[in-house]
């Protein structure tokens, strides 16, 4: 027998939504969880679902409710959330096996202006938060705030910097950020409130590419550091739509 | 195939059909018009399916041209409206010559009007949607609101238009009266505990005023401040549009069409599906109130809209 599955919850969200809740709580096991049900429920191909949402300890089901039986809609949620939380522990959730995504970035200088204060704050060399933030394997727990931006975690607690106080009016395409214990790339220019360490040449999003979207959330993620040289003739090659660089 | 030339803009036109649903797991907000029944109601009134790509028109109207002839309506807010000098109803299907000039005039109502023209606005589709998402440059006519000197392509015009009298004429789906304010109803959030006791009858203690810094993605409220039971932001979860989320100065945000997938706010309640339309006609300055109904008000309220707009069968 397996043991029970962890504390789940279907909650409504307004009269269009459901929200699936687990322990809210950045980790991997739960993260595990909500994505497992994610990949169940698109199989499943319910009448009346228009989209499902994996966040990190939610999975929000939106539906049409003059499409939907809605009473059998909760019941079916509430067996497959338990049934994802006891697949989920211990094992590979994920039903296709997806690459680890090695993301080449140039960390400091104009590409990373937050990465010296960051050094400064913790009392860390420049070196000693470049290895702490390229050092890790980083889970994409969910995709949002824009197309293709994943929040990965967890960032090592002690370059685990705070957002800034008042967001940057643009931030670049490319550029790498954290924001506590999570980091993400902004995919397109934005405002952005996250602190800077690096930029990429790799575009997580490109409406023409196919995929389109270079992330999804499950998905590993490593950082390799590159020269400012090596970011410039990536990037070029970006340009060009040549090799996605880094793997 | 036909198209349209945009003589002038207007404040605020963007393509919009049902919305971009299926893509939210990468961060793809599904925006969609801003009141989905008078969309529907102008596709309807001109023969079209309701998820055809119509026109939002927010505030000012446009002025366009048309190049083949075709059957329009435009329903939602009130505009006074001309074909070539003459004037035409609103909530109507209206034959428009080829060359014919369709031109907004002074807005006597609501805030947005939904243009619908037979054949459906024919932008190619980005993840199965036509509507525009101006914050991520999305969709519609190159991911932006049109600008003079556009030109729109037009689906094939596939047959007559519906008969006279075969779709009912109406009063709008959505205005709020004139005079009064918009009345939403919200059902309650499933985290009471987040926030005070008194949240809900704050809320409901209204009018709201919608603030001058609101837009498709979501409407600042100025009115009774709301209070979380804890400090700061909780872990971020999926936020859908409708939500009235309370940042921690108090003052709620409603989230509308074009709103992220995902926020950090706590919500405090949701509006109803058929009452979104209504909320959609307004703009800032505009007061509503917020009501807590049942979930079977919430599914009366919708089946009874349903069958308003798909007329008697």
């Amino acid at each position: 027998m397996r043991p029970p599955a962890p504390d789940v919850h279907v909650v409504p969200a307004g009269d269009t939504a459901f929200l699936v809740e687990f322990p809210a709580r950045m980790d991997a096991a739960i993260s595990a969880c909500v994505i497992a049900l994610w990949h169940d429920l698109r199989e499943r191909r319910i009448p009346g679902v228009r989209d499902l949402v994996p966040a990190y300890a939610t999975l929000a089901v939106y539906f049409d409710p003059l499409r939907t039986d809605v009473p059998a809609l909760v019941a079916l949620l509430e067996r497959a959330a338990a049934a994802a939380g006891s697949a989920a522990e211990g094992s590979a959730a994920a039903p296709a096996v997806r690459p680890i995504h090695r993301i080449p970035v140039c960390y400091g200088g104009e590409l990373g202006p937050d990465l010296e204060e960051i050094a400064a704050e913790t009392g860390l060399s420049r070196d000693e938060v470049i290895r702490a933030h390229a050092g890790a394997t980083y889970r994409v727990f969910m995709l949002g705030f824009m197309p293709g931006f994943a929040y990965m975690g967890e960032v090592d607690r002690r370059i685990a910097a705070p957002r800034r106080p008042t967001p940057r009016l643009k931030v670049p395409a490319g550029s790498v950020g954290i924001a506590g214990r999570q980091t993400g790339i902004y995919p397109m220019a934005s405002p952005g409130g996250w602190r800077l360490v690096g930029r990429t040449p790799v575009r997580p999003f490109l409406p023409g590419r196919d995929p389109a979207f270079l992330f999804q959330a499950g998905d590993a993620v490593q950082f390799v550091p590159v020269a400012l040289e090596r970011f410039h003739e990536l990037e070029a090659l970006e340009r060009e739509g040549g090799p996605r660089g880094g793997d | 195939m036909g198209a349209i030339e945009v003589l002038r803009p207007g404040l605020l036109t963007t393509v919009q059909d049902l919305g971009r649903w299926g893509w939210q797991a990468w961060g793809v907000s599904v925006s969609g018009p801003m009141d989905p029944p008078s969309h529907r109601r102008a596709n309807l009134l001109v023969g079209n399916p309701d998820r055809a790509a119509t026109l939002e028109i927010t505030a000012t109207g446009p002025e366009l041209r048309f190049e083949d002839e075709r059957v329009i309506a435009v329903t939602g807010a009130s505009f006074v409206l001309d074909v070539d000098g003459q004037p035409v109803p609103a909530s109507a299907g209206v034959r428009v010559n080829r060359g014919g000039r369709l031109r907004f005039g002074r807005r006597l109502s609501g805030t947005r009007a939904y243009l619908a023209v037979s054949g459906g606005i024919a932008v190619d589709p980005v993840f199965g949607s036509r509507s525009t998402h101006v914050p991520s440059r999305l969709g519609g006519f190159r991911g932006r609101a049109l600008a003079s000197g556009d030109r729109l392509p037009l689906g094939p015009d596939t047959g007559p238009p519906p008969s006279p009298g075969a779709t009912p004429v109406d009063v709008p789906l959505t205005l709020p009266l004139k005079s009064g304010r918009a009345r939403i109803r919200v059902l309650p959030s499933p985290h009471p505990t987040r926030f005070r006791a008194d949240a809900l009858d704050r809320l409901q203690s209204g009018p709201y005023r919608v603030g001058p810094q609101s837009d498709r993605m979501g409407y600042r409220l100025e009115g009774p401040r709301l209070h979380a039971s804890v400090a700061g932001s909780q872990l971020s979860e999926p936020s859908p549009a409708g939500s009235i989320q309370v940042p921690p100065g108090g003052d709620p945000i409603l989230l509308m069409a074009d709103c992220q997938t995902v926020g950090g706010y706590p919500v405090v309640a949701t509006v109803i599906a058929a009452d979104r339309g209504l909320a959609g006609q307004l703009g800032p300055g505009d007061a509503l109130t917020f009501t807590v109904c049942t979930r079977q008000e919430a599914v009366s309220a919708l089946i009874a809209l349903e069958r308003t707009l798909m007329g008697p069968r």
